[in-house]
Order: C-alpha cells, then structure tokens, then sequence
C-alpha cells in the first residue's frame, strides 16, 4: 500500500512528464491549474494518466474544488 | 463520390475503406456547419460501391473526437426566440441529425468510430451510431446533459440502452461523469482499446478484417445484431423538446457559454 507521499511523489512525476515542466518546479501544495497553466482539457487528460497510472477510476466530479496536488492525492489515496 | 472536402469533415475512399475525418476546431462540435457536412456524408453513404466494405470515423483535432452538440451555437440561435420558435428549432436540427445518424446505424457497411480524447454528449452518440467503438487509452466518455436540464437528444439514451447493462446507463446520465477507456470496454461500449495516438491504426486493421468477409452475409448479420430502436429514438426528440422549454435550460446554457471556471467540461 502507497503512503499519501509516495502518491503525491507520483502523482508530480507524472504532471512533471506530460506537461513537460521539470520536476523540482512542483511542490504538493501547488495549485496544479494555476502552476501547470493547464484548461479543462489538459485537466481531463490528467484525470485519466492517473486513472490508468494507478489503475483506478476516478469520478472527475471529485476534481472540482481540487486544485492542489497533496488533496487530489488524498482522493486518489482513497480509492487505492 | 470516393472523396469529399468540407468544413467541418472529408472523408476519402482507401482500399474499399471509406475514412471520414471529423477536423471543425476546436474539438469538432456539432452544429449546423457540422450537420451538412454529416448530411453530405449520408447521402454519399447510400451510394459507395459494392466493393466498400467498411467505415472509419477518426478526428484529426487534437482535443478528442468530438465534444458534443456545439452550445454556443445553441444557445446564441435560441436566445433571441421565443420557446415555441426555439422549440421548432431544436427539433428540426434534431430531426436532420437523427436521420443522419440512422442512415449510418442502418448502413450496411462495418462502421467503425476510432475514438482518442473527448468523446462526449454529441460525439459519444456519433459513436454509438457505429458498430465497433475502438479506443485509444487516453479516450473519455460521457453524457454531461443533466447539468444542463436536458437529456441527449442525438440518440443517445437507446443506442445506449442496446448497448449496455441498464446499472452503467444509468450511472452514466445521471451523474454525468466521464469514463475512461478501460471502463468503457469492461461495460461493453469499447471493442478494442489501443495505445495513445493508436486508435485509427487499429482501425484500419480491424476494417481490413472485415473487409475479408462476404458483404451480404456481413449485413445480415448486422441487421439482425444491432436492431435500430425507432420508437425510442422518436420519443427522446419529444422528451427532448418537452425539456428544452423549461427556463433553467437556458439558463444552464448561457452558464456553460459564459463560464470562465477551469473546468466547464467536467459535470
């Protein structure tokens, strides 16, 4: 079982690699919408690398009103 | 016709394969431009030679296959009216885009929807018009009409009632929420999911498979599979109707065409 930091650890990895901004740049309590630059788009296609990243489903109606990465890990934690 | 150009799509005959290539930024919605296209196409579905065997649908935008109805165009032509005008509006386009996605459920050719990105409202009904749902690991499905206080309206609620279990179609329209491509296909929507940017290629393999197959028994089988659900389809334009009346659709709609917020897809 992931601890919360080994998912949040993944979950900025993998934001790190699709949106192509280098790792140490992203910290957990950054607010992925406003650091990443990313539109409703680019969220969706997040959603869905951490759904088959960690092999979950995650309603994207648990994204709204997430905006900073340790609490879209917490979410995500809760469906590990 | 073995080729055509429009606005909104082109489609080109390719080794008894007919490939339509949805490409109307930003993500191919659906409006009256793209309906023409769609007619045209329809049309020129009823007349390919006997040598055709198959169809891909595919998009060429970036964003997805399609995001759906185009809303601001619906929102801008009705808002000016009054509800019986826009009433009579809604269900002519749906009356025109109904008999564009039958022609292509009752073709007899394998239709095939190459699915990557954005499938939504709209779009997924485009899709479930085809045979065979093939997606790329990256594809979203969904019905986000409820936030709207309306229901899909090109068909979408009995092509997906032919589909699928009723607990899925459900839990698709009425929470709205979008389904990636490995729950699409472990409900049963998606045949084949492919890798990122693979979805056209798998394909084109699959309509080359079936293109081996005699045409006449590949239709018989088709038309006895996949039966057109006419009565329903007729009922969801008059629910459709009946809902397009009530003020808070507008108001639903003139939120979405305004909406600053980041996520103005997610339901």
């Amino acid at each position: 079982m992931r601890t919360i930091e080994q998912t949040t650890g993944e979950i900025l990895d993998l934001a790190a690699q699709h949106f192509k901004v280098p790792r140490a740049s992203l910290s957990p309590q950054d607010d992925f919408f406003k650091k990443l630059g990313i539109d409703s788009l680019q969220a969706l296609e997040m959603l869905t690398r951490l759904e088959n990243h960690f092999g979950i489903e995650l309603p994207d109606f648990e994204m709204q009103g997430v905006s900073d990465f340790r609490t879209l890990a917490s979410r995500i934690q809760a469906r590990l | 016709m073995n080729s055509y150009t429009g606005k909104s799509l082109s489609w080109e005959v390719r080794e008894g394969v007919v490939e339509v290539e949805l490409h109307r930024a930003p993500c191919n919605e659906i409006g009256t431009e793209m309906l023409g296209d769609l007619e045209e196409f329809a049309k020129a579905l009823e007349t390919f030679s006997r040598e055709t065997s198959a169809v891909i649908i595919h998009s060429t935008r970036p964003a997805g296959f399609c995001a759906g109805a185009d809303l601001r165009e619906l929102y801008q032509g009705a808002a000016p009216l009054d509800v019986e005008a826009r009433v009579a509006g809604v269900r002519e386009f749906l009356h025109r885009i109904h008999a564009v996605l039958n022609t292509l459920d009752d073709s007899p050719l394998t239709t095939i929807a190459a699915v990557q990105g954005v499938c939504f409202g709209g779009g997924f009904e485009l899709a479930l018009a085809c045979d065979l749902i093939i997606a790329d690991k990256m594809a979203r499905f969904c019905f986000p009409e409820l936030r709207l206080g309306l229901i899909p309206g090109f068909g979408g609620i009995p092509r997906l009632r032919r589909d699928v279990g009723n607990a899925i179609v459900r839990d698709l329209l009425l929470t709205g929420r979008s389904i990636n491509a490995q729950k699409a296909a472990a409900v049963g929507l998606v045949s084949q999911v492919a890798g990122e940017g693979e979805a056209l290629r798998v394909a084109r393999a699959t309509a080359a498979q079936v293109a081996k197959f005699d045409r006449a028994t590949s239709a018989a089988a088709k038309r006895f599979a996949k039966p057109i659900p006419h009565d329903e389809l007729r009922r969801e334009i008059d629910l459709f109707c009946e809902m397009f009346t009530r003020p808070a659709v507008m108001e639903g709609l003139k939120k979405f065409v305004e909406s600053t917020d980041a996520l103005p897809y997610l339901p």
